[in-house]
């Protein structure tokens, strides 16, 4: 009651002020519940679509989701063990390409270019590449790989998910060597350290956590890509050729083509799918924020 | 331990010399110029390739591709401007709802949040853009559109329903659930995460002396946003808007499973489109001839719009940094 009274007092000002008070008490209080409520709604769209894949994808979770391969049309049962694997297969082939390439470019951006005219434009196109639709990037390894090989292939859609992994790795390499205090990199040089001893040996040791978390986020991001894929793994009902030639088959495409199939089995493959993809993905993005929180800590 | 593994590789002198040798010290400058090099090329890569495939498309309908609506396999017929203003419309809906949603996700994260909290809905906020593209068309068509019909078209449509102007934009004729506006409401929750992230970013870089000395003469939350927080960081969260703009305009498979896929412009923001992006992933596999020309050509029109808006994007927030 008291309090009630209070607040009222508080926000009915004494009278030459009342009006100005009051319209600035709400316009502060409309700010502070609708942000608020805006945070909710967000965390509310996550849980929400976790929640579905839990009810939805535990029902299709079965062991032959992992040691089956994908039925063919009308034919019940079935998994999706070759689509774990491909997918695996596909993911650890991009980021094997990416990690190299990233990190080296990283490091040149950090360690050799810095300010000169060439690392300023390969960040600004970095920064592109890593917003660019990744549709584009399946349709320009479509032309670049599967046109002049003649077929889909795993090896172009290991590709493709390496260009997008890239500009990530670059980011985040060159955002922890720049961490790193320039002190420690004179006094290796001090000592007669060539640049790349330095680097290796002082820079990379320095920003390692930040640099594995980067090379964690950016193999979260392609596990999940399905648009870079469609015209280049493809996909494949059946294990696939170990050279990695013609279609291979992955997780994203084969939830995409399943989700929207007739068929029901097809239908809760696809959601036990979804729910491991998922849950990977978010595991990985996890465990990486965790890995780079610990290093702050220490 | 370390310490006696570290003894041990500075008294071995030959590996230390293999290591710091000459050779090795250039070798490793030229491999990480050379994979500097790599982004570059991908970029020209990706832009040689679009105008190269799409040329011949160019070519035989020159600048009618872009303003004709026909596209018509059987015929040969192609034209690129429902793709596009399917793109540039769900794009627009995409911001509308999305960034105030995120501007009120970064003032509450910057402004409101006690500090215990702060991490926590950070990383709820940030995990929203891990979910993978694909997932959120499956929420949006099997979740989402059967909510969204029940609840909003049905009721809506009967109010508006011979209505002068509402009546046509807000009318579902096949109240499902997909179309138009269910594609921009899923692409506003998939941009949300970076407008927000970059402007929370960008609101804790303001010097707090700013901030405090607001608060000190008085000023309510909304009066510190309103008069200094949002003058100071104005340009910055422009660009924010336009990364996520950049986002939402190449977005794939979410909006392939919610948008319909139909050919046609309509007025109804409710009715079944395509975006340039949902076409390729549908046609692109079975297309051959002038078909795969004709869509490479709208891969080329939607790389130079993002291309454009990813770049003023980064000038804006990059103009941030230097002041």
């Amino acid at each position: 009651m008291d309090n009630a009274a209070y607040r009222k007092a508080s926000t009915t000002a004494p009278a030459p002020w009342g009006r100005v008070r009051r319209s600035r008490y709400w316009a502060d209080r409309a700010l502070k519940i609708v942000s608020t409520l805006f945070t909710a709604l967000g965390a509310f769209v996550l849980g929400w679509i976790l929640l579905m894949l839990l009810v939805e994808g535990i029902g299709g979770l079965s062991p032959a989701v992992f040691t089956e391969t994908t039925p063919g049309p009308g034919t019940e049962g079935g998994g999706i063990a070759n689509a774990i694997v491909g997918s695996l297969i596909l993911t650890v082939l991009g980021i094997v390409v990416a990690t190299p390439i990233g990190v080296l470019a990283g490091t040149y951006l950090a360690e050799y270019g810095k300010d000169s005219t060439l690392a300023t434009v390969i960040r600004f196109v970095n920064d592109i590449l890593l917003a660019a639709p990744s549709i584009l990037i399946g349709l320009f390894v479509y032309m670049l790989m599967v046109q002049p090989m003649g077929g889909y292939s795993g090896w172009a859609g290991g590709v493709a998910l390496a260009i997008i992994a890239v500009p990530v790795i670059v980011r985040s390499t060159e955002d922890m060597l720049r961490l790193v205090p320039g002190s420690l990199r004179e006094a290796g040089a001090a000592l007669g350290a060539p640049m790349s001893t330095v680097i290796v040996k002082i820079s990379w040791k320095a920003a390692r956590a930040g640099m594995v978390t980067g090379v964690i986020l950016a193999t979260a991001r392609i596990a999940g890509e399905t648009a870079p894929l469609l015209f280049t793994a493809l996909n494949n009902n059946f294990w696939f050729s170990p050279t990695l030639m013609g279609g291979v088959s992955n997780l994203p495409v084969t939830i995409y083509q399943f989700a929207l199939a007739p068929y029901q089995n097809w239908r809760e493959l696809a959601w036990a799918g979804a729910l491991i993809i998922t849950l990977s993905i978010l595991g990985l993005s996890i465990v990486a924020r965790l890995i780079l929180k610990k290093d702050k800590v220490r | 331990m370390a310490v006696v593994s570290d003894q041990f590789v500075v008294s071995n002198m030959q590996t230390v010399r293999r290591r710091s040798s000459p050779a090795f010290d250039q070798g490793f400058r030229w491999a990480s110029y050379g994979s500097a090099l790599i982004v570059l090329a991908v970029l020209a890569g990706i832009i040689g390739s679009m105008v190269y495939g799409g040329w011949p498309a160019f070519q035989e309908f020159g600048f009618g591709f872009i303003t004709s609506s026909i596209w018509n396999v059987g015929q040969d017929q192609y034209g690129a401007w429902v793709a596009i203003a399917g793109t540039l419309t769900s794009a627009v809906i995409a911001l509308v709802i999305g960034v105030p949603i995120s501007i009120g996700i970064a003032i509450f994260l910057t402004q409101l949040c006690p500090p215990w909290l702060r991490r926590p809905v950070s990383t709820v906020i940030e995990l929203l853009a891990a979910v993978p593209s694909i997932i959120y068309g499956m929420w949006g068509l099997f979740v989402f559109a059967p909510f969204f019909a029940k609840y909003v078209q049905i009721p809506l449509t009967t109010i508006v329903e011979g209505m002068p102007i509402l009546g046509t934009v807000l009318y579902a004729r096949v109240p499902s659930g997909v179309g138009m506006m269910t594609a921009g409401i899923i692409l506003a929750i998939m941009i949300i995460p970076f407008i927000a992230s970059i402007t929370r970013d960008i609101l804790d870089q303001i010097p707090t002396v700013l901030r405090e000395s607001a608060y000190g003469i008085g000023c309510t939350t909304w009066e510190v946003m309103r008069y200094v927080l949002l003058p100071q960081a104005g340009v910055s969260i422009i660009g924010a808007v336009m990364l996520g703009l950049g986002r939402a305009l190449g977005e794939t498979m979410a909006v392939t499973f919610v948008i319909g896929n139909a050919n046609r412009l309509s007025l109804s923001l409710f009715d079944p489109s395509s975006t340039i992006a949902s076409r390729i992933a549908n046609e692109f596999n079975e297309a051959a001839g002038m078909q795969m020309h004709a869509l490479l050509a709208l891969g080329c029109i939607l790389f130079v719009v993002t291309f454009i808006v990813l770049a003023l994007a980064r000038l804006l927030i990059a103009g941030m940094k230097t002041h």
